[in-house]
């Protein structure tokens, strides 16, 4: 028996699922950025050359040293850079169509990727001020942030 | 300043120590979050190989399917209508018989969630059917967990006729025959490379 000719025949086909329930141990510095979730904080780590990251890494990035002094950095930022999402990808935390932007917290020297909480793209722009929305019940997972929103007034004086 | 913390029940000499981490004060005298849940799912429309598809079928009757490698002889299944080792296509197929003995196996004894069907103890063999050179992923039930062993000698029992479909689950686990094993040495994988030194010593001669 030889040949693979399959041509007379409907082909197979299946529609299959792979999946994890993965818990993962999250170690002191991502444990501690999630724990900031939960109390409505945000934090990020000092580098070897006195930058903060957010989220917090364990280790220098260029130098590899270990890094432990975790940072509270402000819930307020700038979107640096965003995309349209429309329509929401399956399994993503939004049900309808959002942003997503690199946000640089106050305070930061690395942007964070999170939604941004508008309604079309012609709210969007870099250089927004945006400022953090928290879930009401935080459990310590990136969910307790829903997201940013644009900051209804800003403030601050200068930049 | 606080030093690593430890999960429940994870023994603390087992804990590798890292270096102490300063947190600021909003988050410096709560409880600390030590794990979080990232569940992953990936849905896809599964389309085999014309290879796949003709093994496949042949196995709702029964048949197993494997491809000869034009090369050297090598037998594979299931089949995937290449010799992967020499980059050749290997359309040549081969009836293979539903017995074969255990070339390597695991026990497990964590439950898989959602797979009420596989209670624990459960072993996975690589089932090493005769005329075969490489193994192919089974269960191995019908004895004692403890009582499974490499060169066991084992055949296929399969589900009810009316159940069998052109899937993979057609067997359903693999039991022990009673024939003498295998000896370890000739086992798995092992009977390959001593089947080749063998063909190596007779071109020699």
């Amino acid at each position: 028996m030889t040949g693979h000719d399959v041509s007379d025949t409907v082909p197979l086909r299946a529609d299959l699922v792979i999946e994890y329930p993965f818990i993962r141990t999250t170690g002191p510095v991502v444990g501690a950025f999630l724990t900031g979730l939960r109390e409505a904080v945000l934090v990020g780590i000092r580098r070897v050359d006195g930058t903060v990251m957010v989220p917090p890494v364990e280790y220098d990035p260029v130098t590899s040293e270990s890094l432990t002094e975790v940072v509270e950095v402000s819930s307020t930022g700038t979107i640096v850079s965003w995309t349209w999402v429309d329509p929401p990808r399956p399994g993503s935390p939004w049900d309808t169509p959002h942003g997503l932007a690199l946000v640089l917290l106050d305070g930061a020297d690395t942007p964070l990727l999170h939604g941004v909480l508008v309604d079309s793209a012609d709210e969007l722009a870099t250089g927004l001020r945006v400022e953090a929305v928290w879930r009401d019940e935080r459990v310590g997972h990136i969910t307790d942030l829903v997201g940013f929103a644009p900051v209804a007034r800003d403030t601050s004086e200068g930049s | 300043m606080t030093n690593t913390p430890v999960p429940d029940g994870v023994p603390t000499d087992q804990v590798a120590e890292g270096p102490p981490i300063d947190l600021p004060p909003s988050i410096s005298n709560v409880e600390p979050v030590l794990s979080v849940r990232t569940p992953i799912r990936l849905e896809y429309d599964f389309i085999p190989s014309a290879a796949a598809q003709q093994y496949l079928r042949a196995y709702a009757s029964k048949r197993i399917l494997g491809n000869r490698s034009p090369v050297d002889g090598a037998v594979f299944v299931p089949p995937r209508g290449v010799d992967p080792r020499n980059g050749v296509v290997a359309d040549e197929m081969v009836d293979l018989v539903d017995r074969g003995h255990v070339g390597s196996f695991c026990i497990t004894h964590l439950p898989i969630p959602g797979r009420r069907d596989l209670p624990v103890p459960y072993v996975s063999a690589w089932i090493h059917l005769d005329g075969a050179d490489i193994g192919f992923l089974g269960l191995v039930a019908g004895c004692a967990a403890t009582d499974v062993r490499i060169g066991m000698r084992v055949r296929a029992v399969w589900k009810p006729d009316a159940e069998l479909a052109a899937t993979a689950e057609n067997v359903l686990h693999w039991e022990p025959t009673g024939e003498p094993d295998v000896p370890v040495d000739e086992a798995g994988n092992r009977g390959w490379a001593l089947r080749q030194a063998a063909t190596r010593g007779g071109d020699d001669a």
